[in-house]
């Protein structure tokens, strides 16, 4: 189940294991990714609030964390790699993965349609 | 930002690079890093042997090489000396950039910050032998005070920011001394990004005030947000769109009402200076951008200074140091207990108060006068030229600098910063873009009031034309701006995802300072 | 005015293509009553020789150390700075260019910062450097604040060898931006426990080298300590030529280092402007504060310098950036180059043993001065001595007999009143010590 939010993070469901990236709007609107900065393994975050930085040349972007929960695992290559940001957003791109705490809180995002829909109202 | 680094990519393959034997072309010489040309034990300075003595440095010698190249003093010069001839200054050319004051720099404040009576002397001296030290201090704070109407100056800060800082911690210790603790501070979408991040490093959250549609601070969003948790409104006067605030006398009031303080970000005083009084603009604290308005030398990113201006409510809680008039002459107060306490080591940057106060006295107050009015004419002169191809931002007339937008690049395939970089192929450099954020792909251009008409025209020619040229519908030409400069346009995408910031001898991976 | 090259004829001109009929009607959008009238009551312009005048009778009240022995140390030192150098930072393409945000038109100042980084970065022992801070007092307040932010935590243990003025400014930080520190008590003699000061809430511990007091340390079971405690050690050091003979922070194992860069290529210019060093780890970097060049390539594929890593800064950042910081110290980074380039390897060795020997001369003739003990068994070039009268009233004494003996502690520390510091580099002479060496002996009388 692939969810969206208003913020242009994804969340891809996995039993109760959420993976959370940026969409392929975001990384277009940000430009090359340069780096991204993120969360401590068992953190905890909450849905709306920050969970990880992402940085181009000229701009620092929060992503927020579609939905609450642990933070189980993070994304390590892209340290050395973050242009998978740009290349593949919803693939090797992906950020972190959380425990949810809510699954309920998918229910709230949009799926992949009404993204669609939501994107295009917004150029 | 996609788009910038596909045109790089675009003309990488066509690229003209080297089309000399050397590299070189004709003035413009390629210089390699100091690091690869070490000429072994060589060195620039002859000093006599040491005496012969015990050592007691204790078991801490260093061992092994540093790694410093070793070079004789010709090779050093020619190294700095082509270096130098890679930079764009005002010394060159007409400098635009919005909110930095580019102005001529006079060369007699060079001489007299020289002077060994200001040059070498040491901060810790008894203050019986720099008298004259601070007196120069002291005449250099009775002018602020004086063109700026405010009864107190903090000398200390060493910068813009660092002043905005003082002023901030100045502001939050006469809070907190009437037993009151308040959160927030005020500051408007179009304010220096110095301006939040000194709020916020000060404890304080950041609340934006919106711009209206006239670029100036929106009087009615701006008492919506006043209220007794409020500490201070920093505001940028005249703003960063190059606009006085008419309001402002209003927003001073409204501010004062709440019991919150008027912290104003004093970049672009080079626009009222000796016209008008922050004082009877209700401002309760400014900082003064010594390397702005009072012409020190920017340097390549400083040293600047950055004396507070502060009211009667605020000075008494100012840092230490300052200098006042004692039985035995000047003296200097380095500790009290009402005052914030220190924020720079030793008493500021006595060598830019001393070119600050001979600019200042060379202007003199009729000088100071037409200062900001040619500031304002030149600024105001370049928007009549400019506004026939390029899109001013706001209507009406500006102050020192005036602010355009991207509007007249519509449908062109030209950005804003595609038409900055074809400026520099022209021997310009390119204004302020996309600053301030309240405008798309802003442009701001601040002549100062030390170009010529001249020289203004054959700006305004260049720009115009350059704008023809952009409607025609010539993108490459853009593009591939700038073409006759010594490096093209640089990848800053590679540059950050890998971060080298240090030369490393060839071969060696990592430092040898391991972990 | 000589500097304004607009002459009435052509205001009028330009104020007819304005469509403006004064330059006062362009000021409409400020308030009238907040208008002035006319230029205000104060002194008039002046010409070049008058001011000249003007500022040279000032500066004619002073005594520069040129002109006297002089041993005046406690973190502004008196070197001799080749001429080349001031002769290449007054290049006006130098001296009058702004920060390098356009780097086709900057490679010269970008490839000096990107010297500076380096040089900074191997005196130090360190990975990476910074392009400068404003001082190595507020330098080291930002230390203490990436610490902070690195570890999580929120408290500060200064060292008592630490500098007065940093103390200070890192308490004034910690104030107000919301941190703690621990001001360890000073301790001229040497000698304390900070590691007995650190708990789980410390980021950081906060020496120097040489320290306050001239004492040279080693910080290697510190870095140790510190590092089991999960709290970063924070090396400042005052004299930069010390590093040509001392080991560097970095292999003591320091995690970041502030220093004051005064003391190669600046002046003392009566205690500003200088240039703050801050070096650190390669892992620590985004959390490092300032403004940082980096290498990369043009679209020709040709090597060239940018500033980098930007989004840790305050034009993009804003109220989330490391620092505030924007204007640093570009051009005595630049001064700090040169000279440093100047010296090389050999030369900054030779002048960093150059300075001891003068001060071991120095500490060995003022031991035979009755009244006058040497606290110090280790120093670089600056030493505690402690007299058996006042130090402050002497130093006053021997000013008037145009000896600058020294910096008295009192004057930051008012009740240690015998201790006086003194410093010797390449620029004392012998004689300067026998002169010295024979008025104290007289003052102590």
């Amino acid at each position: 189940m692939l969810r969206f939010s208003k913020d242009h993070e994804w969340v891809r469901r996995d039993g109760d294991i959420a993976v959370v990236g940026i969409t392929d709007y975001a990384q277009g609107q940000l430009g090359d990714v340069v780096y991204v900065e993120l969360p401590e393994i068992g953190k905890k975050v909450e849905k709306g609030k920050e969970a990880a930085v992402v940085e181009s040349v000229k701009a620092a972007s929060e992503v927020y964390a579609p939905v609450s929960g642990e933070v189980v695992a993070v994304n390590e290559a892209l340290a050395g790699e973050p242009a998978k940001v740009n290349a593949d957003p919803m693939g090797e791109g992906w950020f972190l993965k959380i425990r949810m705490s809510n699954p309920g809180e998918l229910e709230e995002l949009m799926d992949e349609a009404a993204y669609k829909d939501y994107v295009a109202g917004l150029s | 930002m996609s788009e910038w680094s596909q045109a790089v990519s675009g003309f990488r393959a066509s690229g003209a690079a080297a089309e000399t034997i050397s590299g070189n072309r004709g003035l413009q010489i390629e210089e390699n890093l100091l690091f690869e040309k070490d000429y072994g034990g060589r060195s620039g300075v002859d000093l006599p042997e040491p005496p012969k003595v015990r050592e007691r440095i204790g078991a801490v010698r260093r061992k092994g090489r540093i790694g410093l190249p070793g070079v004789s003093e010709p090779q050093v010069v020619r190294h700095f000396t082509r270096l130098s001839q890679k930079n764009y200054s005002i010394d060159t050319g007409l400098y635009p950039l919005g909110s930095c004051t580019m102005k001529h720099n006079p060369r007699l404040n060079e001489k007299l910050a020289r002077l060994p009576g200001f040059a070498d002397i040491h901060p810790l001296q008894p203050v019986s032998t720099v008298q004259g030290a601070l007196e120069l201090i002291d005449r250099l704070a009775w002018w602020l005070k004086a063109l700026t109407g405010m009864p107190a100056v903090a000398m200390s800060p060493a910068a813009g920011a660092h002043g905005e800082l003082c002023g901030i911690m100045t502001i939050r210790a006469a809070i907190e001394a009437r037993g009151e603790r308040r959160q927030k501070i005020l500051v408007p979408d179009s304010a220096h990004g110095t301006n939040p991040a000194t709020a916020a490093a000060c404890g304080y959250a950041v609340e934006a005030i919106p711009a209206d549609p006239r670029g100036r601070v929106d009087l009615a969003a701006l008492e919506a947000k006043l209220a007794p948790d409020v500490a201070a409104i920093m505001l940028t006067n005249p703003n960063t769109c190059g606009l006085f605030e008419p309001d402002i006398l209003r927003i001073a009031e409204a501010v004062h009402r709440v019991g919150a303080f008027f912290y104003c970000d004093g970049a672009n005083f080079n626009a009222i200076v000796g016209r008008v009084r922050p004082a009877d603009l209700g401002i309760d604290a400014m900082h003064i951008n010594l390397h702005k308005t009072f012409s020190t030398p920017h340097g390549g990113g400083g040293p600047g200074a950055g004396p507070v201006v502060l009211s009667e409510a605020l000075a008494p809680f100012a840092p230490v140091p300052w200098v006042v008039h004692g039985k035995k002459g000047f003296e200097l107060v380095e500790k009290d207990k009402k005052s914030l306490g220190r924020l720079k080591g030793f008493h500021g940057q006595m060598g830019m108060f001393v070119r600050a106060l001979a600019y200042i006295m060379s202007h003199g107050a009729d000088g100071l006068w037409q200062v900001s009015g040619d500031a304002v004419l030149n600024a105001n002169y370049l928007l009549a030229r400019l506004r026939g191809e390029l899109t001013p931002a706001f209507e009406g007339p500006c102050m020192h600098e005036v602010l355009f937008d991207d509007r007249f690049l519509k449908d062109t395939g030209v950005q804003t910063l595609d038409f900055a970089k074809a400026l520099i192929d022209e021997g310009y450099h390119p204004m302020t873009m996309y600053f301030p954020l309240v405008v798309h792909g802003a442009l701001l251009v601040e002549p100062t009031e030390t170009e010529s008409k001249d020289s203004l025209d054959r700006f305004a020619d260049v720009v115009l034309a350059l704008a023809r040229r952009a409607k025609a519908g010539d993108a490459e030409h853009f593009k591939g701006a700038p073409r006759l400069t010594p490096r093209r346009r640089l990848d800053e995408t590679a540059a950050a995802r890998k971060p080298v910031l240090r030369w490393r001898p060839e071969g060696s991976e990592k430092a040898e300072a391991a972990e | 005015m000589r500097y304004l090259p607009l002459t009435d004829a052509e205001r009028r001109q330009m104020l007819q293509m304005i469509g403006a009929p004064s330059v006062e009607a362009l000021f409409r959008d400020v308030p009238e009553e907040a208008r002035l009238s006319g230029p205000l009551d104060l002194p008039k312009a002046m010409g070049e020789l008058e001011v000249e005048r003007a500022l040279a009778a000032m500066a004619a009240k002073n005594t520069p150390a040129g002109s006297v022995p002089f041993f005046c140390g406690a973190g502004a030192y008196r070197h001799h700075v080749p001429a080349a150098v001031d002769h290449l930072i007054q290049r006006g393409e130098f001296l009058t260019s702004y920060t390098p945000y356009q780097p086709e038109v900057s490679q010269g100042t970008l490839q000096a910062l990107f010297e500076f980084q380096t040089q900074v970065a191997l005196i130090t022992g360190m990975e990476v450097a910074n392009a400068s801070m404003y001082d190595g007092a507020t330098a080291t307040a930002e230390a203490v604040m990436m610490a902070n932010r690195l570890t999580r935590r929120g408290k500060a243990i200064l060292s008592g060898g630490l500098h007065p003025h940093y103390r200070e400014i890192t308490a004034t930080h910690g104030r107000f931006v919301g941190f703690e520190t621990v001001l360890a008590p000073a301790a001229p003699e040497g000698g304390e426990d900070l590691m007995g000061l650190v708990d789980a809430n410390t980021s950081c511990v906060v020496v120097q080298n040489p320290d306050f007091f001239g004492h040279v340390r080693d910080y290697g079971a510190l870095a140790e300590a510190c590092h089991r405690a999960g709290a970063l050690l924070v090396v400042a050091v005052t004299e930069p030529v010390s590093l040509g003979i001392i080991t560097p922070p970095g292999e003591m194992g320091a995690d970041i280092v502030a220093a004051e860069g005064q003391g190669i290529g600046v002046g003392l210019n009566f205690g500003g402007p200088y240039v703050g060093l801050f070096a650190t780890r390669e892992k620590f970097v985004r959390q490092m504060p300032g403004r940082v060049a980096g290498e990369t390539v043009d679209a020709d594929g040709r090597r060239g310098w940018v500033l980098t890593l930007s989004t840790r800064e305050q034009h993009i950042r804003r109220e989330k950036a490391t620092s505030n910081i924007c204007t640093n110290s570009g051009l005595c980074a630049l001064a700090f180059t040169i000279h440093m380039a100047l010296l090389g390897e050999a030369g900054f060795t030779r002048l960093a043993e150059l300075n001891h020997a003068r001060a071991v001369q120095l500490a060995d003739r003022l031991a035979t001065v009755p009244g006058a003990t040497v606290l110090n068994e280790t120093f670089f070039n600056e030493f505690t001595v402690r007299l058996a009268k006042p130090a402050a009233p002497i130093v006053e004494r021997l000013a008037k007999k145009r000896v600058l003996a020294g910096v008295p502690v009192s004057r930051f520390y008012p009740k240690a009143k015998d201790l006086l510091l003194v410093a010797a580099t390449e620029t004392t002479t012998e004689d300067d010590i026998e002169i010295f060496a024979t008025k104290l002996t007289e003052a102590l009388r």
